[in-house]
């Protein structure tokens, strides 16, 4: 997170921060941990109202950015989502908000407005859940135009939130070209099958689309012509998923340093010994690049800079795996309390390890990053 | 940073702005310099060079840095009362992006303007100022620090050159080690041990003297890569004159801290020039072109090394970028410079460990033919040079978790008891021959990864 947040960008941080304290403390998130849905929609509807659901939306559709860096604007809402380990469906409400708001459709204009409010969710159907699944040239679910409908064919997983959704937005092939639409949850052809996760409170499935049809007026843009949408929209979950990353990273951390200096061992605080104090500065240097790749990751998707693509991948494969590194130190620090459930530590370590997997692997980023970087050089 | 010159002191307010400098900048550089070549653009330690070449650099490099003196561009942070302009931080930032791509003196950032000049400016006498600042700006007088010690180098405030008063002068004997470079240099800034009755930070005394006088031995130590830039300096009844005396005589380690200080900043600092684009370590840039000389570009686990080394580079100008800007608003303490230089020690190393195994067994044994990849493995053997040159990575992780994470101090046996009395050790003798527990110092053209 930036060192110095503009009054709005401070404002819409803090009073994220309280409500997050007040309704979804730990003991919250652990009696939700078999709620099929994960989060109570009263609460989600009410953060609503604090703007969890409008950064990423135009001004002209009720939303609207507050710096006018929007997606920096949005780091911060996951940044608090990540420190304080909060259910609801931020990643896909938001991101489906955004792509609604960028190619405006009537299906998906009016869907807009009940996300802004909370009343409604939508998830993202985008990964495919096998190797380069995560990568829009990778994916295999076909979108066809057949007169006045299309036709979605294929199978997502992961999908966040997919069972207290109203809507699906897919993302498919048509040809060579992407194409999006806007699938109600209850189409015919359409089957969700809820799946397990690590976190405690965010909720996945399986959905398959067996010939499943609506109409043309439910595609976002021209078919086929959504590939630079739906790298838009990768870029921006990418960069949202580190920055819930650091904020996890950011709560074991203070945790972690809390701990060492109340807790005594030979008759002195473990904040005392160089051993230890050695490693916090190594978890200390990886939590500040952590914050820095992710800042100037998203300042560069907010204003759509050459670097953009490059940085995104870097601050994914370094988030994920320095960030894991932290995070277990942390419970090597803890010692046996740090492994168990009782704790609140695994609550971060879920999340970012969640996130880590999600929307492609630290190896998988490293690869885009030599690809990327090979490209440049070509060119 | 409250000492460092953030606008003019004793000059005239900015009169030009930002982007007017840069702009002024960019066409002076497009008129009057060379484009940069492979010694701008990638800073990391120098295997074995000829001898006359490198003085033949360090003499266009004084030129060079004369041109930007009389073009307006050098010490653009520096009052113009001492040849510098007077102007601001972001000036200096503008002109880092406008010197992109362009040569610029290399030898002459660090440790020249900073730390020695920034040490001048801060602590210097009017005179002193006067003598020595508009001289370093002109490209007449290039410094080294002498700070380190063979007995010990993480240890600064340890040092055993002593400085005893003599009238008007002092004596120096003693020796300093890891400086680069200073067989050609003109001045040394000096930390001497003036008084042994009194608790070790406070019995020291910073001096400043020319390098090429009767007393001062240089000899060059060979590194095991062949590299000879590093020197060892021994003094025998050195004699200087007490004006050239910097700050309170037994107060050096007031000047010391900011110096050490100024010297975690390096390319940081906004008295040095580094324009944009520089790479101050092996970069993943070149990493792709070792591996198409070795033919593995298209081996997955050599693209998952190159995305690995892309990623280290890059997050390690950014965490510089994060520190940096929250060091200057405040929200930050001075300390944190140790993160950044932490993280790029560690990193660096890593690099070299990437570069060696792309490079394989033509990194080990090889041939001229090898190109790329021929005697990748030299670099793989000083890997650690990231880790140690500029104060070791162990006390950048001191300096982190004490005094930026608040964490208790080791307990130290050499607080409260005059020097004299602090234990040595059987290896540590003052007369320094035995060099053991050494860490070099940053000189110009630094090594892989120095800076803080």
């Amino acid at each position: 997170m930036l060192f110095d947040l503009t009054a709005d960008q401070e404002f819409l941080r803090e009073t994220t921060a309280r409500f997050l304290v007040d309704q979804v403390p730990p003991s919250r998130l652990r009696a939700l941990r078999n709620d099929p849905v994960g989060y109570d929609p009263d609460y989600w509807r009410r953060g609503a109202e604090l703007g969890w659901t409008s950064l990423l939306v135009a001004d002209r559709h009720g939303g609207g950015s507050i710096s006018g860096q929007a997606l920096v604007d949005a780091t911060l809402l996951a940044h608090e989502f990540g420190r304080h380990a909060a259910p609801g469906p931020m990643l896909p409400c938001n991101l489906v908000a955004g792509a609604l708001s960028a190619t405006p459709s009537e299906p998906g204009i009016a869907l807009l407005d009940g996300l802004l409010r909370g009343t409604a969710v939508a998830g993202w159907c985008f990964a495919e859940g096998h190797v380069a699944g995560h990568l829009p040239g990778g994916l295999t679910t076909e979108i066809h135009i057949d007169g006045a409908e299309a036709v979605v064919e294929g199978v997502k997983r992961p999908v966040e939130s997919a069972a207290s959704a109203s809507h699906l937005l897919v993302t498919g092939r048509t040809g060579s070209g992407l194409t999006q639409v806007l699938v109600p949850a209850d189409a015919p052809g359409l089957s969700v099958t809820p799946m397990r996760s690590l976190d405690l409170t965010r909720r996945f499935c399986s959905v398959t689309f067996e010939q499943v049809r609506v109409p043309v007026s439910a595609v976002l843009g021209p078919p086929g012509g959504a590939g630079a949408h739906v790298a838009d929209q990768l870029r921006q979950g990418l960069v949202l998923l580190c920055a819930e990353s650091v904020g996890a990273i950011q709560a074991g951390f203070d945790m972690t340093s809390e701990w060492a200096f109340d807790r005594y061992s030979f008759g002195r605080p473990l904040a005392s010994y160089q051993a230890l104090k050695h490693r916090f500065a190594d978890m200390k240097t990886s939590l500040e690049a952590a914050h820095g790749i992710t800042d100037a990751a998203a300042a560069a998707v907010a204003d759509d800079a050459d670097e953009a693509d490059e940085l995104v991948s870097v601050a994914k494969a370094f988030v994920g795996e320095y960030g894991a590194e932290v995070l277990h130190d942390c419970v090597q620090l803890h010692g046996g309390i740090g492994v168990t459930f009782e704790h609140d530590l695994h609550l971060f370590l879920r999340r970012l390890t969640l996130d880590r997997a999600l929307l492609g692997t630290p190896a998988d980023h490293r690869l885009r990053i030599a690809d990327l970087l090979e490209k440049r050089e070509a060119a | 940073m409250s000492a460092l010159p953030t606008t003019a002191r004793g000059g005239p307010e900015p009169t030009e702005d930002v982007d007017d400098f840069r702009a002024r900048a960019r066409s002076w550089a497009a008129a009057n310099l060379r484009p940069a070549d492979r010694r701008h653009l990638e800073v990391s330690i120098k295997t074995k060079r000829d001898e006359e070449e490198e003085l033949a650099e360090i003499a266009s490099e004084r030129q060079l840095q004369r041109r930007l003196y009389d073009a307006g561009f050098a010490g653009v942070c520096v009052p113009q009362s001492y040849g510098g302009q007077g102007l601001t931080p972001g000036h200096q930032r503008a002109l880092n992006e406008a010197f992109e791509g362009y040569e610029f003196p290399v030898w002459f950032q660090v440790p020249t303007l900073s730390p020695c000049m920034a040490v001048i400016l801060e602590f210097g006498t009017e005179e002193q100022k006067q003598r020595h600042i508009p001289a370093i700006l002109r490209g007449e007088e290039l410094w080294m620090q002498l700070l380190s010690e063979p007995s010990g180098g993480s240890d600064v405030a340890g040092a055993l050159t002593s400085a005893v008063r003599d009238g008007d002068s002092w004596i120096l004997n003693g020796s300093k080690v890891w400086t680069t470079g200073a067989w050609w240099s003109d001045w040394g800034m000096c930390l001497a041990r003036t008084n042994w009755e009194v608790p070790k930070h406070r019995g020291l005394t910073v001096f400043m003297l020319p390098l090429r006088q009767p007393g001062v031995e240089i000899h060059r130590i060979e590194m095991l890569n062949g590299n000879r830039e590093f020197c060892q300096e021994f003094f025998t009844d050195v004699v200087v004159p007490d004006s050239d005396r910097i700050g309170e005589v037994d107060d050096g380690w007031t000047v010391g801290v900011r110096w050490m200080f100024h010297e975690r900043m390096l390319y940081d600092s906004p008295l040095v020039t580094f324009p944009l684009g520089v790479v101050r370590s092996v970069g993943a840039t070149s990493l792709t072109d070792l591996a198409r000389a070795v033919g593995n570009q298209d081996d997955p686990r050599v693209r998952d090394l190159i995305g690995e080394a892309r990623m280290l580079d890059v997050v390690a100008h950014k965490l510089q970028e994060r520190i940096g800007s929250g060091m200057r608003s405040g929200a930050i303490s001075e300390p944190a410079a140790a993160i950044p230089r932490l993280f790029q020690g560690v990193s660096t190393s890593r690099l070299q460990t990437i570069a060696f195994d792309i490079a394989g067994a033509a990194g080990a044994a090889w041939t001229e033919d090898d190109g790329a990849a021929a005697g990748r493995g030299i670099d793989f053997l000083t890997r650690q040079v990231s880790q140690i040159g500029g104060g070791t990575t162990e006390m950048a992780r001191n300096v982190i978790s004490e005094r930026l994470l608040g964490m208790p101090r080791e307990r130290s046996v050499d607080r409260d008891v005059p020097f004299r009395e602090v234990p040595r050790g059987p290896s540590s003798r003052p007369d320094g021959r035995e060099p053991s527990e050494q860490r070099p110092r940053p000189g110009p053209g630094p090594p892989a990864g120095r800076h803080g």
